[in-house]
């Protein structure tokens, strides 16, 4: 079966970001198919290459690329909700004239089309967040 | 745009201005109305808030985004579900939330209503209708 998976909480704050990881990683374990994982909201901030976590603690954005790297994901964070929330990668940070880039591995920023493509194409959405 | 049509739902839960996912719960629809999908949109709990008329944000600095619920019509945006029990449990009614109208093609332009008060269990049955439901 082929899924998409929307995130729309931060890492950290909130369970969500973690449950989304596991049902993906379950889901490619049991030989499906992830075709998006598309982060919206607060869930934009899993792709910020400058989270420092305790090194106690499970690195959730490390997490996300080493899983994004092994199987070949497209992980999506929307462009709208990064903007407004200072995730950026190169081609913003020139559009917008900002003065780094902060888009974790294996991350890349796109529209909500995208989101709205994983709806029509993926044969089950599952959304994580409240 | 492409090739299947899908009946993607949009449910909204919350208030307006308290968080910020009822405003990019709304980017979502605008963008999607692009792929010309079967789109459909609830309002429960309390995003029936969402819909309330006169709503004036200028004491809190934050922007007034209802007047883009006006614009759905113009997007072929026409079903917009809102859950009664809802609307009662908060002490609302329809008089209450704004007369939101599309253009119907099929019926010579003719103007209609694109608020349509459903119980909890029909609203129940409209979503066990659906091929994708996003939750905001």
């Amino acid at each position: 079966m082929k899924f998409a998976i929307q995130v729309n909480e931060g890492p950290y704050q909130h369970q969500a970001a973690d449950s989304a990881y596991q049902f993906t990683k379950a889901v490619l374990e049991a030989g499906h198919e992830i075709m998006r994982v598309f982060f919206y909201h607060d869930g934009v901030n899993n792709g910020t290459s400058l989270t420092t976590p305790p090194q106690d603690d499970r690195n959730i954005v490390n997490r996300w690329s080493e899983l994004g790297k092994k199987h070949d994901l497209d992980l999506v964070v929307c462009v709208a909700a990064a903007q407004r929330r200072g995730i950026v990668d190169e081609g913003e940070m020139k559009r917008n004239g900002k003065s780094a880039q902060n888009i974790a591995d294996g991350f890349r920023i796109s529209g909500l089309g995208q989101l709205v493509e994983a709806g029509i194409q993926s044969d089950r959405l599952v959304v994580f967040g409240d | 745009m492409s090739e299947q049509i899908k009946k993607f739902m949009y449910i909204n839960r919350r208030a307006p201005y308290g968080t910020i996912y009822a405003w990019e719960s709304l980017e979502v629809v605008l963008i999607g109305a692009a792929f010309d999908q079967d789109v459909s949109l609830a309002f429960m709990d309390d995003g029936v808030y969402q819909l309330i008329k006169g709503q004036d944000t200028s004491e809190v600095d934050m922007k007034n985004f209802s007047p883009t619920y006006q614009a759905l019509g113009d997007y072929d945006v026409t079903k917009l579900f809102v859950e009664k029990e809802s609307l009662e449990e908060r002490g609302l009614t329809l008089e209450d939330l704004m007369p939101l109208t599309y253009e119907d093609e099929d019926d010579d332009w003719a103007e209609k209503a694109s608020i349509r008060l459903v119980s909890r269990a029909e609203l129940a049955d409209i979503l066990e209708q659906q091929d994708v439901i996003f939750s905001f």
